[in-house]
């Protein structure tokens, strides 16, 4: 924490819902103590756990990477899946790729990304198809 | 109302959630799309699912729900139930219909 931030790091089983968004309730938990507030722990966690769920279905799994501090969350999900062809498109609520088995859980409704977009104060994508998704996200806090 | 109460009026039953049975609930939300009630419901609703898998112990807790109540007789799976004792998340499982839920839910002030 030399530079003042808190950094985690959690990676992302693959295909595996079982665990899916153990990530973001422990980076949800750390905020907690941290004492920011609700409104922006909120923001903060339902992005990353749409984020998280996006890498375990679509991207094969990945890593989280987050830093905290200077009133401002950074959340970094990166996966080596096939990227997003589309970008555009897949902002659209209601558009999506998800398997049948996926969507019979209550997922793949098409709202992860836009709902990302939604929550966060600032949000980059970087995709390129066959290599992977980089979804960041940035939530601002005010400093106490 | 809290979540004991509401599991009284339901003829349900409280599954875990042991240190969340007095927390009040604000409103109900009817929903089997996740990402719709991360999106929608207001913090401190129940939550009425017909999903019984793990994942909606995450649902609830990253949106701040007051309980989840799974209709007509659902029961959770295992996992869900040991991932909403380590939350304290708490899951009232009722024989009662959503529509019920929901008639029950408004006649007593909610």
């Amino acid at each position: 924490m030399a530079d003042g931030l808190m950094k985690l790091h959690y990676e992302i089983p693959a295909d595996d819902l079982t665990y899916a968004g153990e990530a973001s309730s422990s980076v949800k938990k750390v905020l907690v103590q941290l004492g920011i507030n609700p409104v922006q722990i909120k923001k903060a966690a339902v992005s990353m756990y749409e984020a998280e769920i996006n890498a375990v279905i679509h991207g094969h799994g990945g890593a989280a990477d987050i830093e905290i501090g200077n009133g401002r969350i950074f959340i970094c999900i990166e996966d080596k899946g096939p990227g997003i062809p589309d970008l555009e498109l897949a902002m659209q609520e209601g558009w999506s790729t998800a398997s049948d088995e996926v969507r019979e859980m209550g997922f793949g409704a098409g709202m992860g990304l836009p709902n990302i977009k939604r929550y966060a104060d600032k949000l980059d994508i970087e995709t390129e198809t066959g290599k992977g998704t980089k979804v960041m996200i940035t939530v601002m806090y005010p400093n106490t | 109302m809290n979540v004991s109460e509401l599991s009284e009026k339901l003829g349900g039953r409280i599954l875990t959630g042991e240190g969340s049975r007095e927390r009040q609930i604000c409103g109900i939300y009817c929903c089997d799309l996740l990402s719709w009630v991360m999106s929608h419901a207001a913090k401190g609703s129940a939550w009425i699912t017909v999903h019984n898998h793990v994942n909606i112990v995450a649902v609830a807790a990253l949106s701040e729900l007051s309980c989840i109540i799974m209709p007509e007789g659902i029961e959770a799976e295992e996992a869900t139930l040991k991932k909403a004792a380590a939350e304290d998340v708490a899951i009232i499982s009722t024989d009662l219909s959503a529509y019920d839920v929901c008639c029950i839910a408004h006649d007593n002030g909610i």
